[in-house]
């Protein structure tokens, strides 16, 4: 294993460890459904039970996603929302929160457009803890990934259902903070995994390291969220949550009143889902 | 421009020419990625691939296509020596089925029971939809919205062909929306489905492989150009869309000194209208579709879309070796805009009897320029990548005739 950057990341899932229970972690989109509605949804996950934070990056071509993350990516590019603004975001909730971890998740050419250097610089000075990268695999680690780990920040990979056993050394070798096992061969928000194929691929990935193993793209219910917390470190919900905002839109794509207690009450029953799942002992 | 001793090595081990290029996918897709690089790379060095590549390129396509000497064209402009490379010839009518043939024996190689495509024109949808029929695979095309409104000659033929047609609304329903939900389709079903990329675009190998079975346009022409002139061409012209027949004709030449290599991009209303598709003109390098190129973009990394009356050059976009050609100066890429190509749609087809499908008029219009003021016996050999079947309705709209 490389460079470990010691990160909120790290510090919470040692506390949950300590603790015997699995994290759950919210995926939303900064700036959707506007600025406001989700700043406000950002100040709430923690209280309603985040115990780490996902915050997608807007891209205008978001080719692993389905149609809800794509459509909260175009309306939070719509309303003006950017990478250099999702840091502002950042930054902001920093002054009020400096223990949640925050991952930031996308796509790489908003990064390599801002410049890979100044993004690092700019994101460790706001308070961003790791990056999730879609299309920046392994074999493209030089872009990003190393000079990542050189900044302080955790680059955490994708691991799929495809990702062989004799691949999965090299998705693992620059891997820090979690690895995040993608449970279907999909795109987010279309398929639901099945708990017992993603307890075997878990298995396959703790056999080769010590890293946390977080799963996501197929998490909808608060039911699914424990099964899988019970088979894995944490679990991720995303598309369930845009969902949320995308129902509370009225017919001019404006946020309704009930937006951000409908997000948050969701987060709140997925959060109790996932903390009552019992934890299955790590082989050691 | 830099000297190397040869620009043709192609890609590195890891994928890039120069800067660009390489393999920005999910990790879903990367071990079918990586599957694919195996496949081909000993498909290529497999003679009896080729061999069968040959065999249908001849009997099922028409190759060679001619190289034709177009005298009247070469009259009217009063100076060099006009050549067309005549793949609007083609089975399908566009040099695109090159590609999918030879895609399509590769994906029979890996045992692959499903194919995906996207497609702006229809053309690249068209030549895919063919070579599924003509093995009996079961073929998805992703084309966008707008484009299916644009192309509905295409969309039938693809229809007939036994093609399911899905229309992208995603986006500006254009090309790249296009390509985005057939890389979505793909990471959904990557165990049986092999995607049919219809440009030298995408990661690693795609944009060397498309390459390597487009070359068979300058290869021929290299042969014809000796026979009927006993010498090299002096010029080459080509249109680009993502640069799949430019680099098709360019690539065998890229080392001889004396061949001028020019690349015409589709200036749309014109480079400062901000509507356009020349990536290289009007673009700067970006990470999108697998690879990193030149690309249509704003100031914060979104991507921007392309216009162009012609909706095989509508991407925003380039496959990763033109920009390397690009930066290191061994081809020059300019443009020429929707009315430019117009005119020259008009003229080809009055002084040649060939109607052109849009794209190479582009081509055609920068022929128009550069001709006139080169000397008489100066070969220039523009490729003639489609007919123009296709493009009568968008063409008779802006004529004004009622069809
Ligand atoms: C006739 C024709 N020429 C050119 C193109 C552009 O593609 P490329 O630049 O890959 O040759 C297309 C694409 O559909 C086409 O149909």
């Amino acid at each position: 294993m490389s460079k470990q950057p010691e990160t909120r990341i790290t510090r919470r899932f040692r506390k949950l460890q300590e603790e015997g229970r699995p994290g759950f972690i919210t995926f939303t989109t900064a700036g959707d459904p506007d600025l406001e509605t989700s700043v406000k949804i950002l100040d709430g996950l923690a209280e309603a039970g985040a115990d780490l934070i996902e915050i997608g990056v807007p891209f205008s071509d978001p080719m692993a996603d389905g149609p809800a993350i794509q459509a909260s990516s175009l309306r939070a590019i719509k309303g003006g929302m950017s990478l250099r603004k999702t840091l502002a975001i950042v930054a902001d909730y920093r002054k009020k929160d400096d223990e949640t971890p925050i991952v930031l998740m996308g796509y790489y050419n908003p990064i390599y457009i801002y410049g890979v250097d100044a993004f690092l610089a700019d994101a460790k000075k706001a308070g961003v803890d790791g990056l999730i990268v879609v299309d920046l695999p392994p074999e493209e680690e030089g872009e990003l990934c190393l000079p990542a780990l050189d900044a302080g920040i955790n680059f955490i990979y994708l691991t799929a259902p495809t990702t062989t056993d004799a691949r999965l050394p090299r998705v693992l070798e620059h891997a820090s903070g979690f690895v995040y096992f993608v449970s279907i061969t999909g795109i987010t928000g279309t398929r639901s995994a099945v708990t017992a194929d993603v307890a075997g691929h878990v298995g396959r990935i703790r056999a080769k390291t010590d890293l946390p193993v977080a799963v996501g793209f197929g998490i909808r219910t608060p039911e699914q969220a424990a099964e899988i917390a019970s088979v894995a470190d944490a679990a991720v919900v995303g598309s369930a949550l845009v969902d949320q905002i995308t129902a509370n839109l009225d017919d001019n794509g404006k946020p309704g009143p009930g937006t951000v207690d409908a997000v948050l009450g969701l987060v709140r029953s997925l959060a109790e889902g996932v903390h009552g799942a019992r934890k299955t002992e790590k082989a050691s | 421009m830099t000297k190397l001793n040869t620009f043709r090595s192609g890609v590195d081990e890891t994928g890039h020419f120069g800067i660009y290029g390489g393999r920005f996918v999910a990790e879903t897709l990367m071990p079918l990625i990586l599957d694919v690089e195996k496949a081909w790379e000993e498909a290529r060095h497999d003679d009896d691939f080729w061999a069968e590549f040959d065999y249908l390129m001849k009997h099922y396509v028409g190759r060679p296509s001619p190289l034709y000497f177009a005298e009247r064209l070469t009259e009217h402009f009063g100076g060099a020596k006009v050549y067309f490379k005549r793949d609007e010839l083609n089975h399908t009518g566009a040099h695109k089925i090159n590609n999918t043939i030879g895609q399509i024996l590769l994906a029979r190689r890996m045992g692959k029971k499903r194919i995906i495509a996207e497609t702006g024109a229809g053309q690249h949808g068209v030549a895919t939809a063919t070579v599924c029929a003509l093995f009996g695979i079961p073929c998805v095309v992703y084309m966008g919205e707008t484009d299916v409104e644009r192309q509905k000659p295409n969309v039938f033929r693809m229809r007939l062909l036994g093609a399911e047609i899905v229309p992208v609304t995603a986006g500006t329903g254009t090309l790249k929306d296009a390509m985005n939900e057939a890389l979505r389709d793909w990471v959904a079903n990557v165990e049986d489905t092999f995607y049919i990329i219809g440009t030298a675009a995408g990661p690693h190998p795609y944009p060397a492989m498309v390459r390597d079975f487009q070359c068979v346009i300058g290869n021929e022409t290299r042969e014809q150009m000796q026979e009927m002139e006993g010498r090299l061409p002096d010029t080459l012209v080509a249109a680009i869309g993502g640069g799949s027949n430019a680099i098709g004709l360019f690539h065998p030449f890229l080392d001889d000194d004396s061949v001028n290599i020019i690349g015409v991009e589709a200036a749309g209303h014109g480079i400062e209208s901000g509507e356009h598709c020349a990536s290289l003109n009007g673009g700067r390098p970006g990470v999108l579709h697998g690879n990193r190129t030149y690309l249509l973009q704003d100031e914060d990394g979104q991507i921007k879309d392309g216009y162009s009356i012609s909706a095989g050059l509508d991407y925003p976009g380039i496959g990763p070796e033109h920009a390397w050609l690009r930066d290191i100066g061994r081809v020059e890429y300019v443009s020429a805009t929707d009315v430019e190509a117009l005119e020259a749609f008009k003229l080809c087809t009055a002084k040649e009897g060939i109607i052109p499908a849009l794209e190479p008029c582009h081509a055609l219009a920068y022929v128009g320029k550069i001709a006139p003021k080169l000397p008489k016996d100066h070969l220039i050999v523009m490729n003639m990548c489609g007919r123009g079947d296709k493009d009568i309705f968008a063409v008779a709209e802006r004529f004004g005739f009622e069809m």
